[in-house]
């Protein structure tokens, strides 16, 4: 389990970001995922944004529900503080906490178990309602602590390791959380790193409800030959349709690119996100468009990533309530309570 | 002739009416303006499941004495509703009054020969005046309100000094509906013998300084003034109009004068289920936050309940008590969530109840939950029920202690952690069993800590150990003592005279275990009560049941759940702790509590102990 921790000891050439933290800061305890999980490697990407955004490691929030891609964030940004709550309802204890404190950054970490069944409802409704977060579901269409039972983000027709074939359609969290209103939706592959860290990072910076879709293969019950969430398959079907440069306003652009192949977004924060096209020309802030797009991908049996869909300038659920701008939880009775006066008045009012 | 009941300033009026008709507003009239009057009045609104069309029926009590349960028996019945004619008629007490719209003529084989029937054509005055379809709907129910007025003796002025408040700055509508009202009250004074009904209202003093409103606006006011800033909560009868109330309170006091921006956040989720996750989530990172509901809500939270219980986060939930088990009797009242509020959630579970008896308990209870709630660490309940939420209640006026602060229990901060106090999230540092937390973002390298509903040691690792998990589970039982000594005490009541007997009750009881116990009295029957205020109780409680021989348990619901926790939590002799139960779904009378009593204590003097109890 997650008892273990790391040693401390930092070595003296790691070098240290624009918050004064090294790389080794955003870690956490060591995992106790099977070795070769894809959800380690998901962390590893988190770690590496968090690093490069020069994030206060205390100043993000960790929500999670149940099961192995609930447990991932004890595994990484050490210094911040975690939940792991309830199967499927991670949705709403996140909300609760942005509603009480607007300042930090929520990630809220999940898998196809916990968001696509048990889940489902509360997924749906976290997206409508804007909640200012990046929501990672490490999704391996499999029920891994359990044993390998089929999870409802299998494809139909995949086959288990024991040999069943999937019966049920699958369900398409990308797709669902565009309908339902996530202002931010990207799918990528855990064994993509540089396409899956600049998404985490974007993702981060929207203010607004972001999802990203980490195909995550399950090395122990989902990785053979018939799966469509192995590693091989997952590399096979890749098509992907954009990867990004995220490049915070501080930044000095360095790299440059021909003419046609980038597409520049910026995000209501002032970050950028170039856009580097892979192929066909593929515009994310179209809603429909990028619905379409991604369930041609499903019909013609293509894992279809990339930044997907995205609305720069997101409305949350902060300001759909139009709350004051400091965080409700420093609040204190001078400004919360009517007083004695106020109450004689409403006595008076009731007589 | 028949018999005609006399009465001055005690009696019941019952109105039966049609959902949707717009007679609540003119009935609520009918008794304020008897309250305006200084005499107590105690209403209830008796109401289906349903929008439009259905009966409805609003009882009011007229009590000088100011005995403020439901009596039972009605003394006038005013039928407005062709639909539940005949039950209505039946209901009525023999020497009692029918009052009823005669427009169209009735056989004389619908009414009664042992009751007395006053006839007003309030249809036909009501079309003769007005011509639009809803304006006669409205005013009919003004024009009722009139004719009882004469009938009774209510003070005309108090009626158009109401209508002046209800409608200020809209002249012509306190001009129509005094118009409304000279129209019933001259009908019946011309026609009809102002002798008839001998039940009339006379001005008294027996009001003073207390307020009338419903106790979900006042729970709601005191979420507010408890300093709640997040509420979460899903439609349910008889809760919703708590969420309600909270946003209109808030409308009113909680928004910056000068962004006009909300200093509280309200977010109607998806089902219960998100709710409490929300408040959870909400109070996890430090905000005072709250749900309102009712039975089946907390069935669906039952999961989250435990995981706040185990992870000790605070959470308030206002219950709204209906009719159980399921979807149950959603517009009646009972008090049969006790057991499964105070156990709720897999495993050893324990929770804070408040039980309050009137609106301004509700208004005290919801504030000090949400004080409770942070102090303990752990979910509060406070148990509300239909009869106190949806109903007006006569009771004393909100108090509030100007120099209060939000007491929010023992949170480190990052002065403390800088100081090098030890952080251990559940670590026991001076034995009340209750541990020190930090808020999420408090500091850049210390105190962050992981929560979980699975166990964990003291520094919040998770570990199945069984002696960590043992230690865990003993100091969580080591607060649950630190919450008997601070919430809510039991108020005792002294009989004059020293008896063998006491009686325990609590909540909407009250006012009819108040009423049942001067009953009581003033037949020879002696009786101690306690009220009690809280869950778990306290030592007082357990002290109470020792001093008497037999402890009467009062209580709305069929298995005696207040008795079974008072069993579960003492080693007593089940034996001498006697259930006193009432649910159909109706409040409680004062009549019913008096005779059971008066039955069992009838019974104890012929029959043995043993025998008695067996």
């Amino acid at each position: 389990m997650t008892y273990i921790a790391k040693p401390r000891l930092h070595h003296p050439s790691l070098v240290k970001n624009k918050a004064g933290f090294t790389r080794r800061d955003y870690e956490g305890a060591v995992s106790t995922l099977c070795a070769g999980c894809g959800h380690d490697s998901i962390s590893a990407a988190i770690i590496q944004a968090c690093y490069e955004l020069d994030i206060l490691p205390h100043q993000v929030a960790k929500l999670s529900g149940i099961g192995c891609s609930s447990k991932a964030p004890t595994y990484f940004v050490g210094a911040s503080h975690g939940f792991n709550t309830v199967h499927g309802r991670m949705p709403s204890v996140m909300t609760g906490a942005n509603l009480a404190n607007r300042d930090l950054i929520y990630m809220g970490v999940s898998g196809d178990g916990d968001s696509a069944s048990i889940g489902l409802g509360q997924f749906a409704h976290v997206m409508r309602r804007g909640v200012n977060m990046t929501y990672i579901v490490m999704n391996n269409g499999v029920y891994g602590l359990t044993k390998g039972q089929f999870s409802a983000t299998a494809d139909k027709g995949s086959i288990s390791k024991k040999g069943v074939s999937n019966p049920d359609s699958s369900i398409d969290m990308v797709s669902l959380a565009i309908l339902m209103g996530a202002t931010f939706v990207g799918r990528s592959f855990s064994g993509d790193k540089h396409q899956l860290v600049p998404l985490i990072k974007a993702a981060m910076a929207h203010k607004g409800a972001a999802f990203l879709d980490v195909i995550s293969p399950c090395v122990a019950f989902n990785n053979h030959s018939g799966s469509t969430k192995s590693y091989d398959y997952v590399r096979e079907h890749n098509e992907a349709l954009n990867r990004i440069d995220f490049i915070e306003t501080r930044e000095e652009i360095t790299t440059s690119y021909d003419p046609g192949t980038t597409k520049t977004v910026q995000q209501h924060d002032g970050s950028i996100l170039r856009l580097r096209k892979l192929g066909e020309d593929y515009d994310p802030s179209d809603k429909v468009a990028a619905v379409k797009r991604v369930q041609e991908g499903l019909h013609a049996g293509e894992v279809v990533t990339g930044l997907l869909y995205v609305d720069p300038t997101p409305s949350d659920l902060h300001a759909n309530l139009n709350t004051v701008d400091v965080p409700l939880n420093t609040l204190n009775a001078p400004e919360l309570c009517p007083g004695t006066s106020a109450l004689d008045k409403i006595n008076a009012s009731l007589r | 002739m028949p018999q005609a009941i006399a009465a001055v300033n005690d009696f019941v009026v019952k109105f039966a009416n049609v959902n949707g008709s717009g007679s609540a507003s003119a009935n609520e009239l009918f008794a304020r303006s008897i309250l305006r009057m200084g005499v107590p009045v105690s209403p209830r609104n008796i109401f289906p499941s349903n929008i439009q069309g259905l009966p409805t029926w609003y009882e009011v009590r007229v009590t000088e004495k100011g005995y403020l349960g439901r009596r039972g028996g009605v003394d006038m019945m005013v039928a407005m509703n062709p639909q539940t004619w005949a039950e209505d008629v039946k209901e009525i007490t023999p020497g009692g009054y029918l009052f009823y719209d005669s427009t169209k003529p009735m056989p004389s084989s619908m009414f009664r020969e042992d009751i007395n029937v006053i006839g007003v054509p309030l249809t036909a005055i009501t079309n003769a005046t007005y011509t639009d379809a809803r304006q006669r709907q409205l005013f009919k129910n003004i024009i009722y309100v009139g004719a009882l007025s004469v009938l009774l003796d209510i003070d005309e002025k108090q009626i158009q000094r109401l209508f002046s408040e209800q409608f200020k700055g809209k002249e012509k509508l306190i001009d129509s509906n005094v118009k409304a009202m000279n129209l019933g009250r001259d009908w019946v004074k011309q026609h009809v013998d102002p002798d008839l009904v001998k039940l009339k209202v006379q001005h008294a003093d027996n009001v003073g300084d207390r307020i009338f409103v419903e106790g979900n606006s006042a729970a709601a006011l005191g979420a507010v003034y408890g300093g709640a800033t997040v509420c979460a909560w899903y439609p349910i009868t008889p809760s919703s109009s708590l969420a309600e109330a909270f946003q209109s309170h808030c409308k009113k006091f909680r928004h910056d004068k000068e962004t006009g921006k909300a200093k509280y956040a309200i977010v109607q989720a998806e089902d219960e289920l998100a709710s409490i996750g929300m408040v959870i989530g909400a109070a996890w990172n430090g905000a005072r936050s709250f749900t309102a509901t009712s039975g089946p809500g907390i069935s669906l939270m039952t999961e989250f309940i435990g995981l706040a219980y185990f992870a000790e986060v605070p959470a308030v939930l206002v219950n709204v008590q209906r009719g159980g088990p399921s979807t149950g009797m959603p517009t009646r009242t009972q008090q049969s969530d006790l057991l499964g509020c105070a156990y709720a959630s897999n495993g050893d579970t324990k929770h804070v109840l408040l039980f309050p008896e009137d609106p301004r308990e509700c208004f005290e209870f919801t504030a000090d939950a949400l004080d409770l709630a942070d102090r303990l660490q752990t979910p509060v309940f406070v148990m509300t029920d239909l009869d106190i939420g949806m109903n007006h209640r006569l009771c004393k006026p909100f108090a509030w202690d100007e120099n209060r602060v939000l007491d929010r229990g023992k949170v480190m901060t990052a002065a403390d952690l800088d100081a090098g106090k030890t952080f251990g999230r559940y670590l026991d540092v001076d034995g009340d069993g209750i541990p020190f937390r930090t808020y999420p973002g408090t500091h850049p390298t210390k105190g962050s800590y992981f929560t979980r509903g699975t166990t964990k040691d003291e520094f919040a690792r998770y570990s199945e150990e069984g002696p960590v998990y043992v230690r865990n589970m003993e100091r969580l039982q080591k607060k649950w003592e630190t919450a008997k000594k601070i919430a809510p005490q039991p108020l005792r009541y002294s009989s004059p005279k020293p008896t063998r007997f006491g009686v325990i009750y609590f909540g909407s009881t009250s006012p009819a275990m108040d009423e049942a116990l001067d009953h009581l009295e003033a037949e020879g029957h002696h009786v101690n009560a306690l009220r009690v205020r809280s869950f778990p109780f306290a030592q007082s409680v357990e002290d109470f049941i020792h001093e008497h021989d037999r402890v009467f348990v009062v209580e709305q619901n069929r298995d005696a759940q207040l008795r079974t926790m008072l069993l579960s939590e003492h080693t007593l002799d089940a034996r001498k702790i006697v259930p006193v139960l009432h649910y159909d779904g109706t409040p409680i009378t004062a009549r019913f509590i008096a005779t059971d009593i008066a039955t069992k204590l009838g019974q104890f003097k012929v029959v043995s102990f043993d025998k008695a109890a067996s």
